[in-house]
């Protein structure tokens, strides 16, 4: 029998009314005593934490770490003096496929140093992603290290984490300033990383590595530290937050933020199919026209040669009701024929209609939001947005459309404005 | 999630085994539920409740409560006809969260009014909880 492990800061989620429960192999909150309604609207609103240590790292570093990276991962990684390429400082999302094109786990890769990157993957994916890499390491100079349960992570998100954030940097312009989405500064203050590119440190000297990305669509930060220190600089942030309106958050708001943003959850919404068809083409490196990749890389053969024909699509309702998924879910068309399954369907609660459009609790609606539901269904033929289909239990119906896009006004992209500097007002960067 | 100890429990109403409570204080049998369901639920974000007029058997599906992750359905713990729903929760279904005991959800004309006496006690119910 597996044991559930629980993260550094398992005692601070029972001592602050966390609803828990076991998720990745973990004892995570599912909830705090605020409940998720509130937390979620605290992250569109104002801000909020999330305990992220659950989830796994792997380092990949030598002379040919590049190499590998680029046979593995589904980005184009670039040539580094190319726009758009990887390069010390930026990170960038895509995936990790089996040779038949099935997904083996999203992640996200940073390049720490010329010859040290660091892969960031879900939840008990360490070990499997480490030993995928190695086993098409084949004679490269690369050495790949499962960092499991040895880094530190939390996410900051929402409009106020910068000013959150930047209250307890020792240099805060250093460290945020013109830092665009997908980048990051910092470093994880551990030996074996490489030449450190910056550093980046809370006043009394805690080193970080601070990256604008997330999980939620809004601004904010994902935070790296030594597991060491992963208590403290959640404790200090959570009590710099408190006038800003800071909540800490379970994993049933990073659900319903995260669906809302449109970004999926490795093994519900992507998993073992092969990753074609769906919203996140952006994660493979499509030629113009999309009949070729700019490269080759494990999957890529399978996903230009496959016969699989079901299509990923996001959905949101009209109301917050919901149809859960589940084997026994269907989704049908307009005309009531089975034509797929519910993968993910929860409740954006910052979302409504207004005159059959989407609005944002953010855009200062006249009425209160109720939510509507939303998710991703996968189904067996392409439904082109404004479709209407009916999702269904055997029991109740709901009806919902298909979207490109759930939740608007979403923050994450927009330039990061550092508290009482207008000088450090810089354009986000591109993803 | 709260420890037993901090759930709270009326001494005064009944309970089933699907966390419903029923009051007979009033002149119609009120029902709702426990404060240990709306703890394990956590937000409701929405209540679908029947027609006034709806005829029901007990144990019979008359509406769902949605929380952000979950779609739990209702069942009647008495059989009867829907007298009247609280119209309330369709604007503010966060009212259960904040008071479990004080937010009934519909109001029963018993067919047979003994089979309260069925229903779990609140030893019962604790003790139930307790497993």
């Amino acid at each position: 029998m597996e044991l559930v492990k629980k993260t550094r800061l398992y005692e601070w989620h029972l001592a602050h009314g966390a609803h828990l429960a076991e998720f990745g192999g973990y004892q995570m909150p599912l909830w705090y005593s605020a409940g998720t309604r509130t937390e979620h609207l605290a992250v569109i609103s104002a801000a909020g934490i999330f305990d992220t240590s659950h989830m796994a790292a792997v380092t990949v570093a030598g002379r040919e770490a590049r190499l590998l990276l680029e046979h593995c991962f589904t980005r184009n990684l670039g040539i580094e003096s190319a726009k758009g390429a990887l390069v010390p400082g930026r990170c960038l999302y895509g995936l990790f496929l089996n040779a038949d094109g099935t997904v083996i786990d999203d992640a996200i890769v940073y390049q720490l140093a010329a010859e040290h990157y660091l892969v960031v993957v879900n939840a008990g994916m360490g070990g499997p992603v480490a030993a995928h890499l190695t086993d098409n390491r084949q004679n490269l100079a690369v050495v790949v290290t499962d960092r499991t349960d040895r880094l530190g992570k939390l996410d900051l998100q929402g409009p106020a984490a910068v000013a959150i954030l930047a209250g307890l940097l020792k240099d805060p312009v250093a460290a945020l300033g013109g830092l665009g989405y997908f980048a990051f500064r910092g470093s994880l203050a551990e030996p074996g990383e490489g030449q450190k590119q910056s550093t980046v440190a809370l006043d009394d000297g805690t080193e970080l590595l601070v990256s604008r990305t997330g999980y939620t669509g809004e601004q904010g930060f994902e935070i790296f530290t030594a597991i060491d220190n992963l208590e403290k600089v959640w404790t200090r942030l959570v009590a710099a937050g408190q006038q800003h309106g800071l909540l800490p958050c379970g994993l049933a708001a990073r659900d319903s933020l995260r669906a809302g943003a449109g970004l999926p959850l490795s093994h519900q919404d992507i998993g073992p199919w092969p990753f074609l068809y769906n919203p996140w083409q952006f994660a493979l490196p499509w030629l113009p026209g999309r009949l070729s990749f700019s490269k080759n890389f494990v999957g890529a053969g399978a996903l230009l040669d496959t016969e699989w024909a079901q299509h990923t699509l996001a959905f949101a309702g009209f109301d917050p009701r919901k149809v859960p998924a589940g084997p026994e879910s269907l989704v049908l068309t307009k005309e009531g024929e089975p034509c797929g399954r519910i993968l993910t369907c929860t409740t954006d609660m910052a979302i409504d209609r207004q005159d059959g459009e989407i609005i944002s609790l953010a855009t200062g609606p006249a009425r209160p939001v109720k939510g509507l539901c939303c998710g991703f269904i996968l189904v067996d033929r392409p439904l082109s947005p404004g479709s209407m289909v009916w999702l269904s239990d055997g029991r109740r119906r709901v009806e919902v459309e298909i979207r490109t896009e759930i939740r608007p006004e979403r923050t994450a992209r927009r330039a990061l404005h550092l508290p009482d500097d207008n000088s450090s007002r810089v354009e986000g960067g591109e993803a | 999630m709260k420890a037993f100890s901090e759930l709270i429990f009326r001494e005064d109403l009944r309970y089933t085994e699907d966390h419903e409570w029923v009051s007979s204080a009033a002149e119609h049998l009120q029902v709702g539920v426990s404060d240990y369901a709306q703890d394990q639920m956590g937000d409701i974000v929405f209540v679908e409740l029947p027609d006034e007029g709806a005829v029901f058997a007990k144990g019979d599906q008359f509406g769902t409560l949605e929380s952000v992750k979950a779609v739990s359905e209702l069942y009647l713990p008495i059989g009867g006809e829907i007298i009247a729903v609280n119209t309330a929760l369709s604007d503010s279904p966060e009212l259960i969260n904040a008071d479990p005991y004080g937010t009934w959800l519909v109001r029963i004309k018993p067919t047979d009014p003994g089979e309260i006496e069925k229903l779990l006690t609140v030893d019962a119910y604790r003790q139930m909880l307790q497993g």
